[in-house]
């Protein structure tokens, strides 16, 4: 099961990894550090909580737009199953599932 | 807080599963009634042991996507090690999506950086809300907890406290059960995402767009989310087609937040 290749470290990909890891600490860290010292208003924090969400959408939009209809009806089949049972690797396999049937179709 | 809103109805979701574990909170009864700013706030095993074995239901769930990410990233063409290592290290999932779906050769380092501290801002405010527990504890204890903060076992943590409990360790214990399944989860995704062939005969080309879309379906918090979301689709959408590269992924959600800046009513 284990191709070759898999333990391969590429010393580019290790630094982006570290840089990754670096900033995200900083995240996690950073919050409780800076409250003694500044105040974080409302307004900022309502900015800083829809930035998740809408990098997600932003990455979905032109995805999907330049999808077609059996990327379009299999989105929407993921979104029932989330909201329907709450289980991500049910919504997935329905997803993948449903984009074969929706092209084999069309 | 919105973000606690969020997280609120997770946590809520959850709570059928970790109910059955009301018994060691009786214990703290008599520290409540000291107060909550001066009762002593325990750092200990028992406060890892709960963390953990709250946790671990959750975490399954965390390993759902762990399983998502490890395919997509030896897609991209991250070894396993390399997917094994970037979850170990990161332990921020969506980021980590991200990441793998900007990955490009040559990799497109600052664009990933950048991404990556944007979706991570929120952690910030999870942190900072712990703030009237994690004072009674010395700085490394604090931190150290922090760096194994993910959404999940924050939420844990928020209701653990808000329930009166005053376990200092349960952050530790609760990110100790998500690091192992994010972790393992990422090995056995990567190991089965190198086996796959051409991905697009079996519909994998669209695993990626799928996570993306659950992803959304949980981040969804009723109608305040829809202006900010509908900015962020628009600007992205116009930004694809006018700029270079992947950089409408980061413009789209820093319009979004400015936006909901802007437009802020408390």
């Amino acid at each position: 099961m284990i191709h070759e290749g898999a333990l391969a470290l590429d010393p580019l990909v290790v630094a982006v990894i570290l840089a990754m890891a670096g900033v995200t600490a900083v995240t996690k860290v950073g919050g409780l550090w800076l409250l003694s010292r500044i105040e974080v208003s409302d307004r900022l924090e309502a900015g800083l909580s829809v930035l998740p969400g809408a990098i997600v959408i932003a990455i979905l939009g032109p995805e999907l737009a330049a999808g077609g209809p059996a990327e379009w009806g299999a989105a929407g089949l993921v979104v029932l199953v989330m909201w329907r049972t709450e289980n991500i690797l049910l919504a997935l396999c329905a997803g993948v599932g449903a984009v074969v049937l929706f092209r084999a179709i069309g | 807080m919105r973000s606690e809103s969020r997280t609120g109805d997770e946590a809520a979701r959850l709570s059928t599963a970790t109910s059955r574990e009301a018994g060691p909170s009786d214990e703290t009864d008599g520290e409540r009634a000291a107060g909550p700013d001066r009762a002593p706030v325990p750092f200990d095993r028992r406060g890892v042991r709960a963390g953990f074995l709250t946790c671990v239901p959750i975490a399954l769930g965390v390993g759902g996507y762990g399983i998502a990410f490890g395919v997509l990233a030896t897609q991209a063409g991250l070894s396993v090690a390399e997917a094994a290592m970037m979850s170990a290290l990161v332990l921020a999932g969506a980021s980590q999506i991200v990441a793998v779906e900007l990955w490009a050769d040559p990799i497109p380092i600052a664009a990933i950086v950048a991404t990556t501290f944007a979706i991570n801002l929120r952690y910030s405010l999870m942190g900072a809300a712990l703030q009237p527990w994690f004072r009674h504890l010395s700085a490394g204890r604090r931190y150290g907890s922090l760096l194994l903060m993910a959404d999940e076992n924050w939420a844990l943590t928020m209701r653990d406290f808000k329930a009166g409990n005053r376990r200092g360790a349960f952050l530790l214990g609760s990110g100790i059960a998500i690091w192992i399944f994010w972790v393992g989860a990422t090995i056995v995704g990567a190991l089965f995402g190198g086996t796959v062939g051409d991905p697009a005969a079996y519909g994998f080309d669209f695993i990626l767009a799928a996570v993306f879309v659950a992803l959304a379906a949980e981040l969804w918090e009723g109608r305040s989310t829809l202006v900010p979301w509908l900015v962020a689709l628009g600007t992205a959408v116009l930004a694809a087609d006018l700029l270079p590269g992947r950089w409408y992924i980061l413009l789209g959600g820093l319009v979004a937040a400015s936006v909901e800046v802007i437009r802020y009513d408390p």
